[in-house]
């Protein structure tokens, strides 16, 4: 009998720089040092079943990210957590694990938004009132890859929160994450009118349908 | 930062003012990554990495691969050093590599030194940094690490407050071209002598003499080249003369280094968290070569081959596979099928293994239907492509560079490939062999179309061949040493023919730059007159030789310029058999009375047997006759050696191989 797991992990250090497709290889390899039963496609090229939710982009650390695993035997839960914790490369760390029904819809589409963590590297003097103005706005219109698009709308939240311990000023965002309806934290901070580059982002959580 | 150095690059190298303190570079990286193309290669913290407390240790070994990480994770010497460093309670080693070009600016713009990637120490702060030199196209990223690590380029200006800048690799078989850059060059295999060299800078540490005694206690190392003790003299011409001894109790020649027997396998490999270009585990099964292919380097310079018992290599996957959970492995060597117990190895690996979903590479099959079955036996069902490498053609040319395999043999093999399953036949050539015709190119035409027509019968229009045709360069130690190499324009006009006539559906045609090829041939048969060339083109931006989008023809030809010599005297001239060459003090054991021998033969269209079949005796034995007697059986490929009658000198304690020695053995 096969099983599959759910998997809410943290993505912090070195990680951080491994980019959605190596993180899959990265899990990959951790699941095959754990020596769990991995099930696998059939054909010509078996791939591992292995899903996972939302890609984190590049640089962001998370303590919320999701994986979906389905191995061909049914073990406890306590049988597995102890072996995935020992096999984890630096760098990722797991939260939770729970078995989720067989069929139970992918991941992907049960997407609805990701709770993030701005913070500013360089003092950013009017940051409440750049985030007034953008809340206020009834339309933010930019353009991703060549298409229009609202950005506004794809903001659910977004407010201040108390300076990090080296006095770094930080905000709140709750972004739609929905399918063709996703917001980027960098995009936001772009239109806040600081550069992306000097912000850094933390995905506290992901809020999926029930 | 002081811009007026007297030195080329962004950095004074007085360190003062220049270094940073760990904390500070990793404060200054958290701006600079998201700002470059795969940060990941800059940030280290991968798994089985070490850290070790550097309070704890006597030494601090910084291991360069002088291009991307990508690249350089996928090399197995720095991977099997790191682990041997690291292994010694007293020392630790850590990694560095060439940043691209992107990072390379950020470094400079932010004053940020090269920094090793385990504890983002700039490399300065290290007892010692060794580069890994397999070819020569490293050579100009040799100098820009130095540069970013604000070390400076040149030996001579080097003092106590330095590291000790250390080089091996298949390179540094003609260090030359190198000499005024590395303080010590291994020729050989690393593995005991870095050790050694190790163990030498820890005595010389404690004992506060000047830097010159360590380059000393060095030269006695075997296998141990500093070439600021030698003088190299020139005849008008500009031919090489002699090299002379600056101080007498230096070695002359200087006779490689090996192993008696090959350890086992390294399986605590680094896991990186992103993608490289073997991004494997890789097991070394055999080393050295039998065949005497005459074009090859390896093959001559890693001699006598030496084998990894079946049970060690699967003893060392399985501990690998736990360590690190890859998903590939490379059984690696100069020639698979020759291993001599290739298909118990496959089938156990097979049988070992299965339903783990793995894949094993097995590279550098011959060319005979043994191979077939090899690749079967490992019943991969991706099936993606079969490689062959005749290396040329016809079968005259293929007399000529040694490899004589039968056209019918090729095309029985073939068909084999085919009938098993896969539709694509990779095949290698070189063009540019000693004595090719225009008909010898075209041959290859032919070839790769009677291939395909094999596969035809077998697998219908599916049946694809894909022509990797590089271009010949003649290399030291090798019995085309006196060769020249194809000019631009012969090297032009047999990739056109090749374009012009290799087309059709399914089949492809792969090739390099005629300038690429020309690079590494003078390069590679460089003399110590080289250095000044290298060291102008890396200050006219020459970086990343190696890599298309980045290597500057014009900037090398000004850097000839700039010296006042020509590349047509290393690259294109015919070498008279007599010509005493800039690398022949640095011995292979391999002797050139060998190697001439066999050129010679070459002309002739003389081939050689495998040496299994026969010993031609061409230096190894007699020179390592009582390491074979001590590790008697398959460990070596060679002859037994039972008597005691060819005389050697002791080869342990090091140091004690001298040239009248080796003039007497053998004899």
């Amino acid at each position: 009998m096969s099983m599959r797991i759910r998997i809410t992990f943290s993505k912090t250090s070195a990680m951080r720089y491994t980019s959605h497709l190596d993180l899959h290889r990265a899990w990959e390899r951790t699941l095959r040092r754990a020596e769990l039963p991995l099930a696998y496609s059939q054909g010509f090229n078996p791939r591992p079943k292995i899903n996972l939710a939302s890609a984190l982009p590049l640089g962001f650390t998370s303590e919320s990210e999701v994986i979906d695993v389905r191995l061909e035997e049914e073990l406890s839960l306590e049988k597995i957590a102890p072996v995935l914790e020992s096999a984890l490369p630096p760098g990722l760390q797991v939260n939770q694990i729970y078995e989720v029904d067989l069929k139970a819809p992918v991941l992907q589409s049960q997407l609805l938004a990701s709770e993030i963590e701005i913070t500013f590297l360089d003092p950013f003097a009017d940051l409440e009132e750049r985030v007034r103005t953008l809340l206020d706005a009834q339309e933010l219109p930019r353009e991703r890859r060549g298409k229009a698009y609202d950005l506004r709308p794809l903001i659910e939240d977004l407010h201040l929160m108390s300076e990090d311990s080296d006095g770094c000023q930080r905000l709140f965002a709750r972004l739609s994450a929905r399918e063709g309806a996703t917001a980027r934290p960098e995009e936001v901070v772009d239109e806040l009118g600081y550069d992306p580059l000097a912000a850094r982002v933390h995905r506290m959580r992901i809020i999926f349908q029930e | 930062m002081d811009l007026n150095c007297p030195n080329i690059g962004l950095f004074c190298y007085n360190r003062s003012h220049m270094t940073y303190s760990r904390e500070e570079i990793q404060t200054k990286l958290e701006r600079i990554l998201p700002t470059v193309q795969k940060p990941g290669r800059y940030t280290g913290g991968e798994l089985n990495q070490v850290i070790k407390d550097w309070g704890s240790v006597k030494s601090t070994v910084a291991l360069v691969f002088p291009d991307i990480y990508d690249l350089g994770m996928s090399n197995l010497g720095v991977a099997i050093l790191y682990d041997l460093l690291n292994q010694r309670p007293d020392a630790l080693a850590e990694r560095a590599f060439s940043p691209w070009s992107d990072m390379e600016s950020a470094l400079r713009d932010n004053g940020i030194p090269l920094y090793s990637l385990e504890s983002k120490t700039a490399l300065s702060e290290f007892d010692i940094v060794g580069f890994s030199l397999p070819y020569e196209t490293l050579y100009t990223n040799t100098l820009n690490v130095l540069d970013l690590a604000g070390i400076p380029i040149f030996t001579n200006e080097r003092t106590e407050e330095h590291p000790l800048i250390i080089a091996g690799g298949h390179a540094t078989f003609n260090p030359e071209p190198m000499h005024p850059f590395i303080d010590a060059f291994v020729i050989g295999e690393g593995e005991d002598v870095i050790q050694e060299i190790v163990d030498a800078h820890q005595a010389w540490k404690s004992s506060h003499k000047p830097r010159p005694d360590l380059l000393h206690a060095l030269s006695q190392i075997w296998g141990v080249y500093v070439p600021s003790l030698y003088q190299a003299e020139y005849f008008e011409d500009g031919t090489f003369s002699h090299i002379e001894k600056q101080v007498d109790d230096v070695p002359l020649p200087i006779i490689k280094r090996i192993l008696a027997k090959l350890p086992p396998p390294t399986t605590d490999l680094i896991v990186p968290n992103i993608d490289t270009v073997h991004n494997r585990i890789p097991i070394e099964i055999m080393r050295g070569c039998t065949r005497g292919c005459r074009f090859c380097h390896a093959g001559m310079i890693t001699r006598p081959v030496r084998e990894r018992p079946v049970d060690e290599v699967i003893q060392a996957i399985h501990e690998a596979l736990a360590k690190t959970g890859f998903e590939e492995i490379g059984l690696l060597s100069l020639s698979s099928s020759d291993y001599t117990h290739a298909l118990e190895l496959i089938n156990k690996v097979s049988a070992e293994f299965d339903g783990r979903h793995l894949s094993v590479s097995l590279p550098s099959l011959r060319i005979e239907s043994f191979s077939v079955e090899l690749m079967d036996a490992l019943k991969d069902t991706r099936r993606s492509g079969f490689t062959l490498a005749p290396e040329a053609a016809t079968e005259r040319m293929r007399e000529i560079i040694n490899k004589p395999v039968s056209t019918q043999q090729i095309l029985d093999t073939a068909r084999a490939i085919y009938e098993r399953g896969w539709t694509n036949i990779k095949l290698y050539f070189m063009i540019g062999h000693p004595s090719e015709t225009i008909e010898d190119v075209r041959a290859i035409v032919e070839l790769c179309k009677a291939v395909q027509a094999e596969g035809r019968k077998l697998v219908g229009k599916r049946a694809k061949v894909t022509a990797g045709v590089s271009t010949f360069v003649p290399k030291p130690h090798t019995p085309f040493q006196w060769v020249p190499c194809d000019s631009a324009e012969q090297i032009l006009a047999k990739q056109e023919l090749l374009r012009r006539e290799l087309r059709g559906r399914n089949l492809k045609l792969n090739w390099n730059p005629p300038e690429d090829t020309l690079l590494e041939a003078w390069l590679s048969r460089g003399d110590r007159r080289m250095a000044e060339v290298v060291y102008q083109a890396w200050k006219l931006g020459a970086r990343f030789d190696a890599w298309n989008e980045h290597f500057r023809f014009d900037v090398w030809m000004e850097a000839f310029d700039a010296v006042g010599l020509q590349h047509e005297f290393y690259t294109y001239r015919d070498r008279p058999i007599d010509e005493v060459f800039p690398w022949d003090h640095l011995s292979t054991t391999v002797r050139k009375k060998f190697l001439t021998e066999d050129y010679l033969w070459s002309l002739q269209g003389r081939t050689r047997v495998d040496c299994r079949e026969r010993c031609f005796a061409c230096g190894i034995l007699p020179t390592f006759a009582d390491m074979r007697r001590h590790n008697p059986g398959d460990v070596w490929q060679c002859p037994e050696v039972k008597s005691k009658r060819i005389k050697v000198s002791e080869i342990t304690p090091l140091g004690a191989i001298h040239s009248n020695e080796i003039e007497v053995i053998g004899e």
